[in-house]
């Protein structure tokens, strides 16, 4: 079956956080623009609307994707993650709380994209090391930290994760 | 930095889309998206159509065929990573994979796109022509297959019609004891490279070049396979000569542009080539001297 | 409740600590609020129409196709902006007689389009979406003009001019001297020239700009949310442009996504979109894209410096002369600050006895420059070091031995330099000990044993090479600083200040400091910055000024209020106001804690109770504003030590250790001036070797998106070691010195050193930055041709 939108609108239904949302969308309108115009998921940023600089970096079914070179309407029957879906509104996770403890942010605006690459890259690789931390980041420009306490906040949360019962 | 306004169609097999590349004026198809959205964001590109290919699942796989390996066009760069048909019996392709943009961007993007984008920088099409990969391209009229030095016309130009898609690529696998090299220039890793090189070798029992394969990407418009250097390297051993056989690099029309001149490029090429000779042979001796 | 303890501890130091921010949490949720974010009913969305040539008349816009495509609600020209602004041009940031008139960019441009990337119209729409479809369907027929895309070409007499209005392309030349040079060059043993080059570049915070406008036609007042370095100057000019009252604007800056410059100016769009939002009377929203940022936010650096150093026999500086040609770009939006500062930054930590330097502030078909992190001072210090790494190396001297022979000795602080600042005052050294960093920084990278570790390399086939580089700047910029700090009857402790928040962690250092002196915890503080209505004034953040400026504000006005509950308390509880401390929220009888009274309850009685008095002399409520204006600059200052490797083959350049002294005085926050120094360094590596933004001879800007101007990304950088020392300033009262673009200034010089010692062999001496591989290998090329073999076996 083909779905063609010879329309203007398109009504999705998308799976973030694990929850459905129901968005209706310009077919052009790309999934970082819907998760923040339509569904007020404002935690996923946009820094360059070309696919370099990593700042709108969600998880789609598990996997990093650039939101801004996807459509919304390729989400749909996908599982979307953002930076909200990460520790909701409980206690931080350890990624979080590392880079809260070792200063790994400073303007904060690449973070939530930073985070979801670390969060893939802990999940794949929960013994990732310094250099397998810093390929992974490769993907993201940031221009506060110089990436030295990313690096630093992955690797304590390597650390404690693997501590963890 | 917002796309045009198009029509997106959603085709769930590939029959639909080839009917919908048929049947619509000015369409585009989407597959990874990581060359072609930042074209629509930026408004370089602004079809009327856009059909995803995404939904298509038949497209999507890599798979042994008697003595080939087949690849499906939208098969995901990131399944190419970490595919073990593909590390075991297509050592280039794998380690020139791991250069491709980064884990984000393999996510999504695919090998069917990037051949299709046919940037002259990128690492795949480099890899196609290394291998004399066989593609398949359908539409509505048929199939038929190109080599892949016959599809890559010309600068980001591919022998692809209108109506026709890049469906499946089909590489033979070298000889198991063959050694494999993938070696690019790139300002930052993940960039695309400022030129690459790939080289197979086989050797014969006296550790003898009997085999070669060798290719630049980056260079010229299009991946350049340097059929005069690979004869002049048959026979060769050790190191003899080697950077003599790299010289042929030199001869190439070389692209040029304001960053990167064509005599630069055509001096990383040498550079590049002999380098890719070097670790490809020394590769393919470990290998005859274990067995 | 009065505390039980008998004896109590003294409150833990808070300025000095390693405090976890307080900006954090929020941000690592994904609830930080920017300017993008901020949403309003009725929200409409601009896209500016912007000029493809680098010069060309505007001949005529036709806007019909625009106003029908759907979504479109109105496009702006600057006829129709010129009906609600009292000026249709951009007023001169820093204001000052010694520039000619006419010379600031239009809000937007009327007739004549001097750079890629100039507004010319503005769109209106429901979305971003329809706003850039409305922008493609204008059609503006141009008559494109000759254009200028190299300073030094502007100068030329037969040059085309930038803008038809300019009697020509220099926008104005100084001399700064002092000394005799002339006879210094005539007497000196040696005398080496050099031409440096430094590249433009762009600022390119991952959030670029933008500005929410809401002008509620009510109240006749504006609301307006904007990503801005300078929220009250902000205020100011838009109420001056659009002719309100200061009382009538009202600007947030919310989370600010990074500033680096970018964002130290009021900005024609920002002026555009409170036009537009009070000419439609609705919201509006502009969010630059990154491929605006290319072409129409500030950038810096292209400066051509053509230089002389005279030295005696021993390597010790006698002059330094030449003449230096800044980039300005074709309009001047705030001044010549980056010419000025990088001709006074040039001497440095340096005794540079005799100083002459010609300036030509040359005008160019290019966007406008202003400070990027560094200010001049990246520029300045190149020119300085790349002169002594000649000397150094004509006089087969030690590159360390001749910094230390020229350095300004610890004895001598303060050093008062020949030169003035911008604000006239003489350039002071207030502390530091320049040899020692050097010292130490050299030790630890292991320079004595490098040049075994380079020959080594050398027979293994590699090219390694060491570099190092001094850096002075002078920090904490006045004229002041705005800081309240207020005890509510809740409790909370806000602090409200003028500075601005753009991602340093300003919050948790004014927390810091305003907690040591009101013996709590940063967690009892709140601090407010960028909001016009918080505060009266405040002048912002930029110059790494506002540990300084802001800090120094808040220790005081915190002081006052810890005082003014004292005087209270010793009412309360009749004893003598030297008896009393504050802590933990209360203020107790030192050594007696259960005599102690709560500042919950002092901030009631202070918030004052309908018909009673006041407790005696100390005014209404509990809370103190003070505008700390310093009287000089406090100079930090740097030493950074670099490895590289380069590959001869290919030019390219590897770098595999970094090592950087910073002493930036008294730390607030050791954890925060890290980071800051982490970011400066990784900015300077850009600068180094991959921030370029290339144009073609008709000034069209060619390096437009993030795959072509290459930002370094986390493979390229080292770890980076940084080191601290702490000579603390006496010019304010925390003893502190800026940190923010310090770290960037000596990078350009170390890397530039290193790659010269990695490439001896090939007598390659780098004159340009940054250091790209095609230029790496023309050079080697060179070198290759003219190497005797003495210098090889060398």
């Amino acid at each position: 079956m083909t779905t063609s939108s010879e329309s203007n609108a398109l009504s999705l239904t998308l799976d973030v956080n694990g929850k459905a949302c129901e968005a209706t969308v310009e077919p052009r309108t790309t999934l970082a623009d819907c998760l923040r115009n339509e569904l007020h998921l404002t935690g996923t940023h946009l820094g360059c609307e070309h696919g370099v600089c990593g700042a709108c970096t969600v998880l789609v079914d598990g996997r990093t994707a650039r939101s801004c070179l996807m459509l919304a309407a390729q989400a749909e029957g996908c599982r979307v993650t953002t930076i909200e879906g990460l520790s909701g509104e409980g206690e931080l996770e350890p990624l979080q709380q590392a880079f809260w403890d070792r200063h790994g942010l400073q303007c904060g605006f690449c973070t939530p994209g930073v985070l979801m690459t670390l969060t893939e890259l802990l999940r794949d690789e929960p013994n990732a090391n310094e250099d397998a931390i810093r390929l992974a980041l490769s993907g993201h420009l940031c221009r506060c930290t110089g990436y030295q306490n990313i690096v630093a906040a992955a690797l304590s949360a390597v650390e404690c994760i693997r501590r963890r019962p | 930095m917002k796309p045009a306004p198009f029509v997106l169609h959603r085709p769930r097999t590939l029959a639909d889309a080839l009917e919908l590349l048929d049947s619509r004026e000015n369409a585009r198809v989407l597959a990874g998206g990581q060359s072609l959205m930042p074209m629509l964001n930026m408004r370089l590109a602004s079809p009327d159509h856009l059909i995803d290919l995404n939904r298509i699942d038949e497209l999507g796989f890599i798979r042994e065929e008697g003595d080939e390996v087949v690849v499906g066009a939208m098969t995901r760069q990131r399944d190419v990573e970490y595919s073990d048909v593909v590390a075991s019996r297509l050592p280039l392709m794998r380690e020139a994979i791991l250069q491709v943009g980064h884990r984000q961007t393999r996510n999504r993007g695919t090998i069917g796109g990037s051949l299709c984008h046919l940037d002259p920088s990128a690492e795949m099409p480099t890899v196609m022509m290394a291998f004399d990969a066989v593609l398949l391209l359908q539409s509505r009229r048929g199939a038929r297959t190109v080599e892949m030095g016959s599809f890559a016309e010309g600068m980001m130009t591919t022998a692809l019609q209108p109506d026709e898609m890049l469906t499946q690529i089909r590489m033979r696998p070298w000889d198991p004891a063959h050694g494999a090299s993938f070696v690019e220039f790139a300002r930052r890793h993940g960039d695309f490279a400022v030129a690459s090189a790939a080289a197979m070798i086989e050797l014969d029992p006296s550790l003898r070049v009997s085999r070669a394969s060798l290719t630049l990407g980056g260079v010229a418009a299009t991946p350049l396979r340097l059929r005069d250097a690979e004869r002049a390297l048959i026979g060769r051993r050790g190191d003899e000569g080697f950077t003599k056989v790299a010289q042929y690099a030199d001869e190439c029309d070389a692209l040029d542009d304001p960053a990167f001149p064509s005599w630069y490029r055509r001096r990383l090429a040498v550079t590049l080539l002999a380098r890719a000779i070097d670790r490809a042979y020394r590769r393919a001796a470990a290998r005859a001297v274990k067995a | 409740m009065h505390s039980t303890a008998a004896v109590s501890e003294p409150p833990p130091r808070q300025i000095g600590a390693r405090a976890r921010r307080i900006e954090d949490p929020r941000l690592l949720r994904g609830r930080g609020r920017f300017v993008a974010d901020v949403e309003l009913p009725g929200l409409l969305h601009g896209a500016f129409v912007r000029s493809p040539h680098a010069h060309a008349l505007v001949r005529t816009i036709d806007v019909d196709d625009a106003l029908r495509t759907p979504g479109v609600v109105a496009v702006l020209t600057a006829r129709d902006l010129a009906r609600t602004l009292t000026t249709l041009r951009m007023p001169l940031g820093f204001p000052t007689s010694a520039l000619p008139p006419d010379i600031t960019p239009f809000v937007l441009a009327p007739e004549e389009v001097c750079f890629v990337g100039e507004a010319v119209a503005l769109v209106i729409a429901t979305s971003r979406y329809t706003a850039e479809d409305g922008a493609a369907a204008v059609f503006v027929d141009y008559e494109p003009l000759p254009a200028v895309a190299d300073c030094r070409d502007a100068l030329e007499p037969t040059s085309p001019k930038v803008r038809r209005e300019a009697a020509d392309n220099v926008l104005t030349k100084f001399n700064l001297s002092y000394g005799d040079c002339a006879d210094a060059f005539r007497h000196a043993a040696h005398v080496f020239r050099e031409e440096l080059h430094q590249h433009r570049g762009g600022a390119h915070p991952i959030e670029g700009r933008g500005i929410v406008a809401n002008f509620d036609a009510q109240a006749d007042a504006l609301s307006v949310w904007s990503s801005t370095q300078m929220s009250h100057e902000l205020q100011f000019t838009i109420a001056e442009m659009l002719g309100l009252s200061e009382q009538s604007v009202h600007v947030v800056a919310p989370d600010v996504g990074g500033g680096f410059g970018a964002k130290y100016l009021v900005y024609p769009e920002e002026v555009a979109i409170a036009a537009a939002s009070r000419l439609l009377g609705r919201p509006v929203k502009w969010i630059e894209d990154r491929a605006e940022h290319f072409v129409s936010a500030i950038q810096e650096r292209d400066q051509y410096w053509d230089v002389e150093i005279a030295a005696d026999a021993q390597g010790r500086i006698l002059g330094v002369r030449g003449r230096m040609i800044h980039d300005q770009g074709a309009y001047t939006p705030q001044g010549i600050n980056c010419a000025y500062n990088a001709a006074t930054a040039v001497t440095g930590p340096y005794v540079v006895p005799n100083y002459e330097l010609d300036v030509f502030v040359a005008q160019t078909n290019k966007v406008f420059t202003i400070p990027v992190r560094g200010a001049g001072y990246p520029e300045g210090t190149f020119t300085m070091e790349r002169l002594l790494d000649r000397v150094a190396h004509e006089l087969q001297l030690d590159r360390a031995l001749v910094r230390e022979r020229n350095l300004v000795p610890a004895s001598a602080m303060p050093y008062v330099k020949p030169l003035r600042n911008r604000a006239g005052h003489p350039i002071t050294l207030d502390s530091g000990d320049y040899l020692a960093c050097q010292q130490k920084v050299l030790e630890v990278i292991d320079y004595a044993g490098f040049a075994a570790r380079q020959r080594r390399a050398r027979e293994e086939g590699r090219h390694i090479g060491l570099g190092f580089a001094h850096a002075v700047k002078g920090t904490g910029r006045g004229p002041f600083e705005s800081a309240n700090v207020k005890i509510g009857p809740s409790g909370r402790i806000t602090v409200s200040t003028g500075a601005m928040a753009m991602g340093q962690g300003l919050a948790t250092a004014l927390a810091q400091i305003a907690a040591e002196a009101l013996g709590t915890d940063i967690d009892a503080i709140d601090v407010v910055s960028g909001d016009t209505a918080a505060i009266s004034m405040g002048i912002g953040g930029f110059a790494s000024r506002q540990t300084v400026t802001a800090g120094s504000s808040v220790l005081l006005a915190a002081r006052e209020v810890n005082e003014k509950a004292r005087k209270v308390a010793a009412q309360m509880l009749e004893v003598s106001v030297d008896d009393l401390v504050v802590r933990d929220g209360r203020v107790e009888v030192r050594g007696v804690p259960q005599m102690s009274v709560p500042l919950t309850r002092i901030a009631r009685l202070l918030r004052g109770i309908a018909g009673y008095d006041l407790p005696k002399g100390v005014g209404a409520g509990l809370e103190a504003t003070v505008f700390w204006e310093p009287e000089a600059m406090a100079y930090a200052n740097a030493f950074h030590a670099c490895e590289v490797e380069v590959d001869p083959a290919t030019g390219g350049v590897t770098l595999l250790r970094y090592v950087a002294m910073q002493d930036s005085g008294t730390l607030v926050n050791p954890s925060i001036v890290e980071g800051q120094v982490h970011g400066g360094i990784v900015h300077g590596i850009g600068n180094a070797l991959f921030e370029y933004m290339r144009y073609d001879d008709d000034a069209q800007p060619i390096s437009t998106t993030f795959a072509d101007y290459l930002l370094p990304t986390s493979t390229e950088i080292p770890h980076l070691e940084v080191l601290f020392m702490e000579s603390p300033s006496a010019t304010n009262p925390l003893g502190v010195k800026g940190v923010g673009e310090v770290g960037t200034i000596p990078v350009t010089s170390a890397v530039a050193s290193a790659v010269d010692d990695a490439l001896r062999d090939y007598g390659v001496r780098i004159a340009a930055v940054p250091i790209d591989p095609v230029r790496l290998v023309e050079l080697i090329d060179r070198g290759d041709r003219r190497r005797s073999p003495a210098q090889t076996a060398r």
